[in-house]
């Protein structure tokens, strides 16, 4: 499982694996936001949060289709398959590798991004708190719309349209969290029930996200 | 005997055939009844004038939109486990019905929130939940739509509706945390069934059981659609073959 997760991670750095591409999104659309909302950094503070947790939602999702796409194309999925590991490990090794090329970039990059967007100063030590618990949660939950996804040719819309609602909680509370404690509230509520999503996915997930590739592959 | 005997679709289509005899006429009486007793000869409200009279179509609507969703819950539930092809087909056939009353639900309530609330939309969390619910259906359907090999497309679909169930439960009380903060959402009391006045109670009631009766119908019909599209698949293959 070790070996899968470095080969994973081999392939996403080198070339065409799209390493950074998850990171230079996130970047564009913190960017693109002030342009459309305008300079103001009240306004920019106050929904700061918000843009931030739905900007890294965005990458998340940008990346998803690499998962098992491209193993399923040359065939090492089947193979994956037919190993004598577990397909629900191979699965949560999948999502792992992923948030190590995906979330881990967005949560070390995100205090950078919140500079952009005047983020009160309360908040940044949440938000990299909040990105750091909740973005697992989004690649496990976005391997699973992977999974049921693989076999289609032109998934990747699809895809979007699946995860998106799944990714309703996960957003909810951990933008409650960047707000709340930019406002200096305090946030162990919503914190602790991110903290109870990611745990939960994590677990049960995988098992859900296994019997549709068995699906898929038969 | 037992109710898988009615999985067996030769057992289900008589079953189906002869129910529907029935049904689709007391569907009918009853709506009709129900809509125009409830629109022409129930009283205005005191407060809410005559916009009261979208209850007769909201309310049913909104509880078909979420049990529809639990009714596929169960079907692919069934499928998943024993395998019978009429649960997962009649899961296929719930989905469209299921997502227009969600979205039957969200338009009378914008309809009815305008002149009440003074605007169509608010993110008050009943009516967030419903919209990820249609959102969910959304998927759902789509999901269907896009798999071509029918038993695959089943299985993937009902996955998605388990996972989906819990996720969509989540993101109810998810959204219910999230506008306490913000402000004191407007609220509903149009479920609290108890303080409906006779006059619109037996109206509701009617309309309720109609709206009930009429996704019955729909579910059957549209699943009995969905076998005979596949016999007709098999007869046309089987030819193709001789």
């Amino acid at each position: 499982m070790i070996a899968l997760l470095i080969r994973d991670l081999k392939l996403a750095l080198r070339a065409g694996g799209g390493f950074g591409l998850g990171l230079a999104f996130f970047l564009i659309v913190v960017v693109l936001v002030p342009l459309g909302v305008g300079p103001e950094s009240a306004t920019l503070a106050v929904i700061a949060p918000g843009i931030l947790w739905v900007a890294a939602l965005l990458a998340c999702l940008l990346s998803l289709d690499r998962i098992f796409a491209l193993d399923h194309e040359d065939g090492s999925l089947d193979l994956l398959a037919t190993a004598p590991i577990p397909l629900e490990g191979i699965v949560s090794v999948k999502a792992l590798a992923h948030w190590i090329t995906t979330g881990l970039p967005l949560v070390l990059a995100s205090p950078v991004l919140a500079l952009l967007l005047n983020l009160p100063l309360a908040g940044y030590g949440w938000l990299v708190l909040s990105l750091a618990l909740g973005t697992p949660a989004l690649s496990v939950i976005g391997t699973f719309g992977a999974a049921l996804t693989v076999g289609l040719k032109r998934g990747g819309l699809l895809m979007s349209l699946l995860v998106l609602p799944l990714y309703v909680p996960t957003l909810i509370f951990g933008a409650e969290v960047v707000k709340r404690g930019a406002a200096g509230q305090a946030v162990d509520v919503p914190l602790l029930l991110l903290a109870g999503i990611t745990a939960g996915a994590a677990a049960l997930l995988p098992f859900a996200s296994a019997a549709a590739l068995r699906v898929n592959l038969r | 005997m037992s109710i898988w005997k009615y999985a067996n679709p030769v057992v289900f289509m008589r079953t189906s055939g002869w129910l529907l005899r029935w049904l689709v006429p007391l569907t009918a009486v009853l709506m009709v009844v129900g809509l125009v007793w409830g629109f022409a000869f129930t009283p205005p409200e005191m407060r809410q004038g005559t916009t009261v009279k979208i209850i007769f179509l909201h309310v049913p609507s909104a509880m078909l939109g979420i049990n529809a969703w639990l009714m596929m819950l169960v079907a692919s539930l069934i499928w998943l486990v024993r395998r019978h092809h009429v649960s997962a087909l009649a899961a296929k056939a719930a989905a469209p019905v299921g997502a227009t009353m969600t979205l039957i639900a969200l338009i009378t309530g914008a309809i009815w929130g305008e002149p009440m609330w003074g605007t169509w939309w608010a993110w008050d969390p009943r009516l967030t939940s419903f919209l990820i619910l249609f959102l969910f259906y959304l998927g759902y359907l789509a999901l269907w739509a896009a798999i071509e090999d029918p038993d695959t497309a089943a299985d993937l679909t009902s996955v998605l509706c388990l996972v989906g169930s819990v996720f969509a439960i989540l993101s109810r009380y998810a959204v219910n945390f999230w506008n306490q903060g913000l402000h004191q959402g407007p609220s509903l009391t149009l479920m609290q069934k108890q303080h409906v006045a006779d006059a619109y109670w037996y109206p509701l009631m009617i309309c309720i059981t109609g709206f009930i009766l009429f996704f019955v119908t729909m579910v059957l019909l549209r699943t009995r659609t969905e076998i005979r599209a596949r016999r007709l698949k098999a007869l046309l293959a089987r030819e193709r073959m001789g």
